[in-house]
């Protein structure tokens, strides 16, 4: 790991962390599949505070059921609780799938819960039973994001069935926002290859108003294209840091053959180009003329905005795949970002970032693993950077120190819309581009004695 | 796009072991008690947070001292700096801290961790105090908080509390009797001297949006000296003097009786129950304090007065709201049931009526007068979750709902307007400005033109 100019001490107390507990990535997943219910095998308050927190940046209703441990649970086991539990939330929401996480408690006493499972099927008869995807969470072990990647992983394991190849794409697209979803949907239909994006909760956790209460919402990635991603032609995953031996498309080209492709996020013309030449060799089609015009309006806003933005210095931080991406797309408009902080700890994250950034080490880009807003707040006097780039988590740090911020990814809630900005592909770049330079625009403005009315 | 779903909420049945927890007043329902505290039903979607959260609203408000959750990361993230409370001075309440728990330390125990994090956390950030929540995780590998607590205490010159607060040992409730216990451990060790006769602690106000600072400018002006808030804008050394006031006055009767009830016996200082949402219940809770000191008759005549003035510089704005809000039916549900009786006072001052009452910790005696209080036709719930909230706020056809952050989107769903009466509002609901605040959040929410557009208006296509 880079050290240099670091002003960081070692210390034992995380403060104010840079990062959620990993039940709260598998609940986001699940939230994705069509008709699925979250629940969370562990004690009430992580169910809650994990529903508080998701509400806080998506705005709409989430149910995660638990389990509910009490002292005796925690003594004799969490069968009872997680049986009664699984009938409960049957009944009540009537799901065609459970997505079972567990939470530290239920690791801890080490709950055997595919065997609680077996037995549950076993007593109630397999016939109407929902299918339970199961995802084994424990906080201490990694951070939301690697929740995230398990749940996608085992619905994957749990659905796929192999068979004779179909003319079909898989896409795990990661942890991005319901406007990427979109985004990537509607250009993966351009394509005209049909094609399954796991998870989806694009309209699930950015929907319509309602009429009657949904128990689940409408959307999500419906299981029988979870079933054929087993017999798809390929599969494109997004994630730097994502191994295969822990990522759902990983399993799948174990298992069953399918081709895996891995690649950064799409963000910044470089990477995305990549994903359009992945998309025009697997589905043998060239790209659509729309995104040639995307493209376009792109390199020339690039041209247009350049020198507001070149050898500006920004600090970076968040879930390492988006952080490494960012970083990337930073440096093709010409901004350093001189820190790029994670408060995740997959090992792979500087390793990474050298291959998009091979200059990494010459501009004395701080590439930080496992950090938490404290660290990145004394990196910040020391490095003065022009602005932050982040999520909301940012806020406390921005306004002490005087450091605009320009929000992106999980969560926003000091903000409206988080749900809908773009990150992705020419258009999310775009976004973000637009918005990085009217942040240097208005900072100027605003601090011009003269107060200029054009740029 | 998917075809209609099946639209059959309103057919939902009751799960099992839930049915008792609910309750319709109507003319033939039958008589006998609401069930509650009880834990959540296991595979309900509970409201409901943790013991953990219970002892964390609590303390939270405390500014001069540390908080530090012991466990894995989850707990103390979701708790940074999610409530409205603010302070006048230090500000470390706001700061999450956590000993983050790794696998190897869940396996040979995490009391070093601790040890180490408290060390470094007291040395760089000076506090008054300390506070240590365990966590689940942190009851089931054991960990003697008390002794490191105890050790870091004797070593750096601070009272260092442990709350024993693991998130499975029970309901939010018992959260805040661990909480009441770390206060008790202060209690007592500061010196009385100064403190007035005509003096009182105000107890279970969190200064939510600065709220504690009105109620303590009425009292002030009625000539009493407020020793310590518990814990609104709470510091360390007024909390350890506060056995020199003469009263304690407890609001969210849920959270510090138990404190209260400890003082008494231990201290002599007796204790009033009061509320200071709506102008019924804030008028009340001046006057029942002013009664306690008999002596002074000059202090009714000050609450009096206050009382007076308030009303009649809101009392306009008011009849506007009132006039508008007449015959619109609100749904409530809270943490704390004593927070609905205030509500219910609130909402009748402008012309609504309540149709769903609920709490997630009420207790027997609380529903016992929430039945008594509430109109034919009320529905009461303890502990609900979201299918059966939005069950009964359709079937009753509720204009409004008042709730917390969970609640929210269910309304906004379901197109019903909504006022954020939890933890994390930025807005004063207390004392008579409180009561216009709630009052016009109200009218802006329920007479908001957006509600046309909802599908139950027929709004959508
Ligand atoms: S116990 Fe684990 S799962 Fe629950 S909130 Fe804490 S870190 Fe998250
Ligand atoms: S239930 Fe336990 S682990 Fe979960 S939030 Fe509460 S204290 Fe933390």
């Amino acid at each position: 790991m880079t050290t240099n100019a670091s002003t960081m001490t070692a210390k034992t107390a995380t403060q104010n962390a840079c990062k959620l507990c990993t039940p709260l990535g598998a609940c986001l997943a699940f939230r994705g599949i069509e008709k699925c219910v979250p629940f969370l095998h562990g004690s009430q308050g992580c169910a809650t505070y994990i529903r508080r927190y998701l509400i806080s940046h998506y705005k709409e209703p989430i149910d995660i059921a638990s389990s509910n441990f009490n002292e005796e649970t925690a003594v004799f086991g969490g069968s009872h609780n997680l049986k009664l539990g699984l009938k409960n939330v049957t009944q009540q929401y009537k799901p065609q799938v459970i997505g079972i996480a567990t939470t530290c408690l239920s690791e801890t006493i080490g709950d055997d819960v595919p065997m609680i499972l077996k037995d549950y099927k076993a007593i109630m008869g397999e016939a109407d039973l929902p299918t339970m995807i199961f995802a084994s969470t424990p906080s201490y072990t990694g951070s939301h994001i690697d929740g995230f990647h398990t749940a996608v992983r085992s619905a994957v394991q749990t659905f796929a069935t192999g068979g004779a190849k179909k003319n079909m794409l898989n896409l795990f697209s990661g942890m991005i926002s319901p406007a990427d979803i979109r985004y990537l949907k509607e250009i993966l239909k351009e394509f005209g290859m049909p094609f399954m994006l796991l998870p989806d909760y694009s309209q699930t956790l950015d929907g319509g108003p309602w009429g009657e209460y949904h128990r689940i919402p409408p959307g999500g990635t419906p299981t029988s294209a979870i079933a054929d991603s087993g017999s798809a032609a390929a599969s494109i995953e997004f994630g730097s840091t994502l191994e295969a031996k822990k990522s759902a498309a990983g399993y799948l080209e174990e298992t069953f053959g399918v081709p895996r492709h891995s690649m950064p996020l799409p963000i910044g013309i470089k990477a995305t180009d990549r994903f359009f030449a992945l998309l025009e060799e697997l589905t043998e089609k060239p790209m659509p003329e729309k995104y040639e015009d995307e493209r376009r309006r792109l390199v020339d806003a690039y041209a247009d905005g350049h020198k507001y933005v070149f050898g500006r210095k920004a600090i970076l931080y968040g879930e390492e795949d988006l952080v490494i991406s960012m970083a990337a797309f930073l440096r093709e408009i010409g901004v350093v970002p001189v820190l790029c902080a994670s408060g995740g700890k997959s090992g792979l994250m500087k390793k990474r970032m050298l291959e998009l950034i091979p200059d990494l080490e010459e501009l004395e880009i701080q590439v930080r693993e496992g950090v938490d807003f404290v660290d990145i707040e004394n990196e910040a006097k020391v490095l003065k950077p022009d602005f932050l780039i982040g999520n909301s988590k940012g806020f406390t740090m921005s306004r002490k120190n005087e450091l605009q911020l320009i929000r992106i990814g999980f969560p926003i809630h000091d903000r409206f819309g988080g749900q809908r900005l773009h990150h992705l592909g020419y258009k999310g770049t775009q976004e973000l581009f637009d918005r990085i330079v009217n942040t240097v625009i208005e900072y100027r403005q605003n601090s011009s004695p003269v107060g200029y009315t054009y740029i | 796009m998917k075809g209609k779903e099946v639209m059959d909420t309103q057919n939902i049945s009751l799960l099992e072991g839930r049915q008792k927890q609910v309750y319709e007043k109507t003319a033939g329902a039958p008589e006998g008690d609401i069930a509650c505290e009880k834990t959540s039903l296991s595979g309900s979607v509970s409201q409901r947070a943790c013991v953990f959260c219970g002892s964390r609203v609590v303390l939270y408000p405390v500014a001069d001292a540390i908080h530090i959750v012991h466990g894995p990361i989850g707990c103390a993230a979701y708790t940074w700096d999610i409530r409205g409370a603010v302070s006048s001075g230090p500000e470390l309440h706001r700061l999450s801290f956590s000993s983050d728990l790794q696998e190897m330390d869940v396996i040979y125990g995490g009391e070093k961790k601790l040890y180490k994090s408290l060390i470094e956390l007291i040395d760089q950030y000076q506090p008054k105090a300390a506070f240590i929540y365990s966590t689940c995780i942190i009851g089931l590998i054991g960990d003697d908080i008390d002794a490191v607590c105890k050790k870091v205490a004797k070593e750096k010159g601070i009272p260092v509390l442990p709350v024993h607060s693991e998130g499975f040992k029970g309901t939010k409730k018992d959260g805040y009797k661990a909480a009441c216990n770390a206060l008790m451990k202060l209690i007592g060790q500061g010196s009385t001297e100064g403190i007035s006769k005509y003096s009182i602690n105000i107890l279970g106000e969190f200064n939510l949006a600065g709220e504690a600072w009105i109620i303590r400018e009425y009292y002030e002006k009625m000539g009493i000296q407020v020793v310590a808030t518990m814990t609104g804008d709470g510091r360390i050394d007024d909390i350890r003097r506060s056995h020199g006031a003469s009263l304690n006055v407890v609001q969210c009767s849920g959270s510090m009786t138990t404190l209260a009830k400890e003082m008494e016996e231990k201290y002599g200082i007796p204790y009033i129950r009061v509320s200071y949402f709506g102008f019924e219940d804030m008028s009340k809770s001046l006057y029942d304090v002013a009664q306690h000191f008999p002596e002074r008759p000059d202090i009714m005549e000050k609450a009096k007065e206050i009382v007076r003035d308030e009303i009649k510089q809101y009392y306009p704005e008011m009849q506007k709201f009132k006039a508008a809000l007449t015959g619109k039916k609100a749904a409530i549900y809270v943490g704390g049931a004593f927070k609905t009786f205030s509500l219910i006072k609130a909402l009748r001052t402008v012309g609504m009526s309540v149709v769903l009452a609920g709490s997630q910790t009420g207790n027997k005696q609380d529903y016992k007068n929430l039945k008594e209080m509430c109109d034919e036709g009320t529905v009461i719930v303890d502990d609900s979750n979201p299918v059966e909230l939005s069950k009964f706020i359709l079937e009753k056809e509720a204009d409004l709902l008042i709730g917390g952050v969970k609640e929210r989107p269910i309304a906004f769903k379901l197109g019903v307007a909504f006022c954020d009466h939890n933890h994390e509002r930025k807005i004063p609901l207390a004392g008579f400005i409180g009561m216009y605040y709630f009052a016009k959040e109200v009218y802006e929410s329920v007479m908001s033109p957006v509600w046309q557009f909802a599908p139950r208006k027929g709004g959508v296509k």
